[in-house]
C-alpha cells in the first residue's frame, strides 16, 4: 500500500526517505479502538488540556483509514482474534504502541484469560508502562514513536523501542 | 389494480453484529442485533469480551491487596469502588471508621461520581454528534482528576481506603482546591446544558427513545440513574445511608417518562447534588484521627508515624505487611451506590489472610439486561443512543 512498493533499489528511494518519513511522522492517525482503563487515559490525551491534534493525530473510527493501533487495556483471549483482525486490516505502514502494564506483559492480571502481553499477537513498536500510564506518558510515547518513524527508511522496518 | 402493499417482499431479518469495537459501544461489548428493515427486531448483548477474572484473582490476594484490582473493574470511578470493597470488609471484621475518614470518603467518591458522569455525557454526547461537549466535560474531569490526585497519589486508581480508615491524612491544599471547583462547578453545568438541554437536534435523537417502564425497570433490577429516569425514588445513599451519607442534606432527581432525555436530566442534576454534597462534607470535616487504630488494634493498620515512632505500631505494621488483616469467619454483604447503580460486594472469609471468596454484584451488569428491551421497535441509529444512556461499562460487566 505504501510508497514503497513502487520503487526498486535505487539512488531516488534513499533520497525519498527524508521527506516521506517526515510527511509519515506528522500525520500518524490511531483507529478508535479502547479496551479498558487505559482507553479513558486515550480519551483524555485527545481532549483539552492535553491535546494531541498538535502532533498531527487524528481519531479515525475505522482501522482501514488508521496508521497506528493503540492498545490500550488487557487483550483477552476472547477478544485477541479481533485485536489480530483490526491491526489486520490497517494497511501499511502500520505501528502499534502497547499502552499500559496490561498491553506490554499482562501486568497486574497474570489469569487465566488474559494474553500475556499484546505483543503474542501482534508486532509493537513502543511500549508505554504504567498502569494506567497518564497521558503525558502516553504523549512521550507518541514522539518516541514519531523519532522511529524518522530514523526509518521506507525501505526497510525498525526494531522496537522500549522507554526507561 | 395493484395495491401498495403487493409489492412488499417479505425479507428474513438481518443479523449485525454492533461491536465488539464499535466506537460507540464504549469498550468491548458486542450487540447482535436482528434487523428488519433499519427497525431493531431484537438486540442482544454478548459480554466476556473484557473478562478478566478478578473474582478469582482476588482469592490469591490479601484484603488489602484486593483493593487494588476494585478500582480496575470500574475505572471510571475507582474511589467508589474502593468504598464499596472497604466497607464490606469492614462489615467483615466489625469495624468502624472514624468519622474524619468517612467524611473525605464521601468527597473522594462524590468528585468520582462527577467525574464518571463527565465521561458519560462527554461520549454520549459525541456518540450524538455533539463533538464540543466532549471537551467541555474534560476540561472539567481534569480539575477534578487533580484533586484526587493531591489526595491519592494517583488519577483513575486511587487503593486510597484502607480498613478503619485512611492510608494517609489529605493535604491542606485539598480543601482549598475542592473549594475553589465547588464554587465554579454549577456554572459549568449550565453551560453543559445550554449546548443540549433546549437543543432542538438533541431533543429529536433522545426524546421518547429506549422507555422503560418502572415496573419493568425494577424487574430488570436496574438501578442507579437509569432506574431513577423512570421514577423510581431509589437511592441507596438515602435508603441505606452509609459511610456518614445520613449527615448531609441532598435530593434525589428523578424522571417521568423513564426515556434516554430523562435518563440524562437524572444525571445533569445528580452532578449538581453530588456538588453539594462535597461543599456540605467539605466545611464540616471533624478533626481527629483518620484511622481508628486505637479502637480496633487487631484489623486496623497504625498510622504511619505512630508505626516509625513506637515499638507496638512498628511490630503491628510489620504484622499487616506480611500476614495481612484476618477477619473472623463469616460472611458479609455491602452495597453502596455507584455513578452507576447498587455496587454491591460479598465476600466469605474462613479466618485465614485471603478473602475465600470475592462475589460482585456490579451495576452495569444488570443495567446491560434491559438493552433489548428498551433498543426494541426502534431504528439502530438510535440503539446507540439507548446504549449510551444505559452508561454500561464493561470492565464491570465482565470483571
Amino acid at each position: 500500500m505504501g510508497i514503497e512498493e513502487h520503487l526498486g533499489d535505487n539512488i531516488l528511494s534513499t533520497s525519498l526517505d527524508k521527506i516521506v518519513s517526515w510527511g509519515r511522522k506528522w500525520s500518524i492517525w490511531p483507529a478508535t479502538f479502547g479496551l479498558a482503563c487505559c482507553a479513558i487515559e486515550m480519551m483524555t490525551v485527545a481532549s483539552s488540556r492535553y491535546d494531541y491534534d498538535r502532533l498531527g493525530l487524528i481519531f479515525r473510527s475505522t482501522p482501514r483509514q488508521a496508521d497506528l493501533l493503540i492498545v490500550s487495556g488487557r487483550v483477552s483471549y476472547k477478544m485477541a482474534p479481533m485485536v489480530k483482525r483490526i491491526y489486520d486490516q490497517m494497511p501499511n505502514p502500520k505501528w502499534v504502541i502497547a499502552m499500559g502494564d496490561c498491553a506490554s506483559s499482562g501486568g497486574l492480571f497474570n489469569v487465566y484469560s488474559i494474553v500475556q502481553g499484546v505483543d503474542r499477537i501482534i508486532p509493537v513498536d513502543v511500549y508505554v508502562p504504567g498502569c494506567p500510564p497518564r497521558p503525558e506518558a502516553l504523549l512521550y510515547g507518541i514522539v518516541k514513536l514519531q523519532e522511529k518513524i524518522e530514523k526509518g527508511t521506507i525501505k526497510h522496518e525498525q526494531p522496537p523501542v522500549v522507554l526507561k | 389494480m395493484f395495491e401498495y402493499k403487493d409489492f412488499l417482499i417479505e425479507v428474513e431479518k438481518f443479523p449485525l453484529n454492533v461491536g465488539p469495537t464499535h466506537p460507540s459501544t464504549h469498550g468491548v461489548l458486542r450487540v447482535l442485533v436482528q434487523l428488519d428493515g433499519e427497525v431493531v427486531v431484537n438486540a442482544e448483548p454478548i459480554i466476556g469480551y473484557l473478562h478478566t477474572s478478578m473474582e478469582k484473582y482476588a482469592e490469591f490476594r490479601t484484603y488489602h491487596q484486593a483493593e487494588t484490582i476494585t478500582d480496575r473493574m470500574d475505572y471510571v470511578s475507582g474511589a467508589s469502588n474502593n468504598l464499596g470493597y472497604i466497607l464490606t470488609v469492614e462489615k467483615l471484621c466489625g469495624v468502624k471508621a472514624p468519622k474524619r475518614a468517612e467524611y473525605v470518603r464521601v468527597i473522594l467518591a462524590e468528585f468520582t461520581r462527577i467525574a464518571s458522569h463527565l465521561v458519560w455525557l462527554g461520549t454520549h454526547a459525541v456518540d450524538l454528534g455533539a463533538l464540543t461537549e466532549f471537551f467541555y466535560c474534560f476540561r472539567e474531569r481534569e480539575y477534578i482528576l487533580d484533586i484526587i490526585e493531591t489526595v491519592t497519589g494517583a488519577r483513575l486508581t486511587p487503593s486510597f481506603y484502607r480498613v478503619g480508615g485512611l492510608a494517609k491524612d489529605f493535604p491542606k491544599e485539598f480543601v482549598e482546591k475542592s473549594k475553589k471547583f465547588i464554587k465554579t462547578f454549577p456554572d459549568r453545568i449550565s453551560e453543559y446544558e445550554a449546548l443540549l438541554t433546549k437543543n432542538k437536534i438533541w431533543l429529536e435523537r433522545t426524546r421518547n427513545l429506549g422507555i422503560i417502564s418502572a415496573e419493568d425497570a425494577i424487574d430488570f433490577a436496574l438501578t442507579g440513574p437509569s432506574l431513577r429516569g423512570s421514577g423510581v425514588k431509589y437511592d441507596i445513599r438515602k435508603a441505606n445511608p452509609y459511610s456518614s451519607y445520613e449527615d448531609f442534606d441532598f435530593e434525589i432527581p428523578v424522571g417521568d417518562r423513564g426515556d434516554v432525555y430523562d435518563r440524562y436530566l437524572v444525571r445533569m442534576e445528580e452532578m449538581r447534588q453530588s456538588t453539594r454534597i462535597i461543599g456540605q462534607a467539605i466545611d464540616n470535616i471533624p478533626e481527629g484521627e483518620y484511622l481508628s487504630y486505637d479502637e480496633y488494634p487487631s484489623y486496623v493498620i497504625p498510622p504511619k508515624k505512630r508505626a516509625l515512632t513506637t515499638m507496638e505500631g512498628m511490630i503491628s505494621l510489620f504484622k499487616y505487611g506480611m500476614e495481612g488483616i484476618k477477619p473472623p469467619k463469616g460472611e458479609a454483604y455491602h452495597s453502596i451506590e455507584n455513578p452507576r447503580g447498587e455496587l454491591g460486594y460479598y465476600m466469605v472469609s474462613d479466618g485465614s489472610g485471603f478473602p475465600y471468596r470475592m462475589r460482585v454484584r456490579p451495576p452495569s451488569f444488570c443495567n446491560i439486561s434491559a438493552l433489548n428491551a428498551m433498543a426494541k421497535g426502534h431504528l439502530l441509529a438510535d440503539l446507540i443512543a439507548i446504549m449510551g444512556s444505559v452508561d454500561i461499562l464493561l470492565g464491570e460487566v465482565d470483571r
